[in-house]
């Protein structure tokens, strides 16, 4: 009962963020440089000053913002996103492709990452102090100090341009099939996998460490428990819930890394729809791609405290 | 390992301090002798105008420097003035500065920075003549991120004042009638400096790396001023004929980081031994 209202109250605080967002965004995006009745005039020599002045009343752009934000959040709530100006068709369906291509590049990248971050902090925590820990360590360090769009760059320098083995950007056509898919998808993901490996290797290191004093581990190992079994079957099981957590919160921050990785290799997102709705004036795609986006660092946060609740009855029976 | 950032720093201070007194003018165009290889004259060759390489790399340092440091100072000061708030007067004032923390702590930081610098001075009654100046250009990217940059430090000086506050210093300042004011700035921020001063240190290189990052979008500093972030971008639209331009703007924001970074560590480590400050870690 507890955890349902906790997570009411959770849902209900989430809801009031992207409610203030969506208002502060609003607002911001009529500072934007130009202004879309000056667009229209511009993309058509016919129109003429008459026109401009109905089309600013048939769109409400003589109101204030903060009445036309109230006109476009009823209209929101009637899963009416509007029209994006910029691609020609519904924002949703502009969106949609988009969220598809950074779902993958997201998903692809946290694969590869826990793959290779999990064993290697795992490792890492049976042998402290060894060449493999100060590895991680240091790779820990370097890679909070690398800006992810350098990396991205320097492998295209490498693999792309000196090697020639892969393509610097772009996403295969649907008839290049599934090895052209994969290949464009190499280098984005191996430059935010390099980003986040180091962190999560001494995230996981932590986590194993923090577990191998209990009782538990001890009772385990004095009823005859192989090494292996201790680690696997009892220290891990323990260290991964941590771990869930750190992933579930850092949705946000691989969002972010995701949309400068997309500008880089040239991948048609989330991120790159954004950047060029902001830039290109498309009011209704910005507001309803940078709403997503909030959603999405939102959502993660809660998936991160029922993540937790779910798997560690400790939680539970407190709640 | 402190000893080394901290030297890094000075090294790169100073040769960005002596840069236009040995090196080319970072914005003297010689077309005829674009993409050159390093030679004496160009320690590190020139780029696709023509550019001295080293010397726009140490004058966008210079931009880099300015922008992180100051955005880190206006953060920490805005971070403390809220959490010292939020953490002394308790009740709504701190239930309302808290959700507000939490609030844009839960934004994804990016697309809103995106957002705000895309916003048009000229609409919010900036002089259209001001715009084009170096300081402008640094001011406006050291408040916008320093608007979203503030919460560490509010999250952290709230629970520092959590602590200090019950302490009996303060609480004979009260009896003695101090105005909440004067014990705030006199009695607890001398307390509560320390785990600040951490704080700011390392969340100057992530600023760096924020800041470049606009800066490669197009969004933070634009050219023809230097900055590493947009150095990066004229050199990926080269990327294919001469690759090397590439290899220096981002290693110079990688050393800086690191070396920001490994400041923070040792000073975290010597003003505070123990090891209780739990939210200063990155």
């Amino acid at each position: 009962m507890g955890m349902i209202s906790a997570g009411a109250a959770r849902l209900l605080q989430s809801l009031a963020v992207l409610l203030v967002m969506s208002f502060v965004v609003y607002g911001l995006m009529g500072l934007m440089p130009g202004d879309p009745i000056d667009l229209m005039i511009a993309g058509d020599p016919h129109l003429t000053a008459a026109d401009a002045v109905r089309l600013k009343l048939l769109y409400g752009l003589d109101r204030p913002w903060t009445e036309r934000w109230l006109r476009w959040l009823l209209q929101v709530l009637h899963g009416e996103l509007g029209y994006s100006r910029l691609y020609a068709r519904p924002v949703l369906a502009a969106m949609l492709p988009a969220m598809l291509n950074t779902a993958t590049l997201m998903a692809a990248s946290l694969v590869v990452t826990l793959a290779v971050a999990l064993p290697l902090g795992i490792a890492a925590s049976l042998r402290p102090g060894s060449l493999l820990d100060g590895a991680v360590n240091l790779l820990a360090f370097a890679s909070v100090s690398l800006p992810v769009f350098w990396l991205g760059l320097m492998l295209i320098v490498v693999f792309a341009v000196t090697l020639a083995w892969l393509p610097a950007g772009g996403m295969a056509e649907a008839t290049a099939g599934g090895a052209g898919v994969l290949a464009h998808l190499v280098l984005p993901v191996g430059a935010l996998a390099l980003a986040g490996i180091g962190q999560y290797a001494r995230h996981m290191r932590a986590a194993m460490m923090a577990e191998a004093g209990h009782d538990y581990i001890r009772t385990a190992k004095a009823k005859g428990c192989s090494p292996w079994r201790v680690v696997l079957g009892h220290q891990l099981r323990n260290a991964l819930i941590p771990i869930t957590t750190i992933v579930a919160l850092e949705v946000g921050g691989l969002f972010s890394g995701a949309l400068i990785t997309e500008t880089v290799f040239a991948w048609p997102g989330m991120g790159r729809l954004i950047y060029d709705s902001v830039m290109g004036n498309d009011f209704n795609l910005a507001l309803s791609g940078l709403l997503l986006a909030t959603a999405v660092t939102l959502l993660g946060s809660i998936l991160a405290d029922l993540a937790y609740w779910r798997l560690d009855p400790r939680v539970r029976r407190r709640s | 390992m402190t000893r080394c950032g901290a030297a890094i720093l000075i090294v790169l201070l100073l040769a960005a301090g002596l840069a236009p007194l040995i090196l080319p003018p970072p914005d003297a165009l010689d077309l005829a002798a674009r993409f050159a290889a390093p030679s004496p004259e160009h320690l590190l060759g020139t780029d696709e105008l023509g550019r001295d390489l080293a010397a726009r790399l140490l004058h966008g340092g210079r931009i880099s420097l300015t922008v992180a440091v100051a955005t880190a100072v206006l953060a920490a000061l805005i971070g403390t003035a809220i959490g010292m708030v939020a953490g002394y007067h308790g009740g709504v004032a701190d239930a309302l500065l808290m959700r507000l923390t939490d609030g844009v702590m839960a934004l994804p930081l990016l697309p809103l920075l995106i957002v705000l610098a895309a916003a048009d001075p000229v609409k919010l009654g900036v002089p259209a003549a001001a715009m084009d100046s170096e300081g402008f250009a640094i001011g406006r990217l050291v408040v916008i991120i320093a608007c979203v940059g503030w919460t560490t430090v509010a999250r952290l000086v709230r629970a520092s004042t959590l602590s200090v506050r019950a302490r009996d210093y303060v609480r004979a300042a009260v009896a003695m009638g101090a105005s909440p004011g004067r014990i705030m700035l006199c009695h607890i921020l001398p307390n509560i400096a320390s785990p600040v001063v951490v704080a700011t240190t390392l969340s100057v290189g992530n600023i760096i790396l924020i800041e470049s990052a606009l800066s490669f979008l197009g969004l933070g500093i634009r050219p023809p001023l230097a900055s590493w972030g947009n150095m990066l971008t004229g050199a990926m639209d080269v990327v294919w004929s001469t690759p090397a331009l590439a290899v220096w703007p981002g290693a110079a924001i990688f050393l800086t980081v690191t070396a920001f970074n490994l400041l923070g560590d040792g000073l975290q480590r010597a003003l505070n031994p123990r090891g209780d400050w739990a939210e200063t870690a990155h």
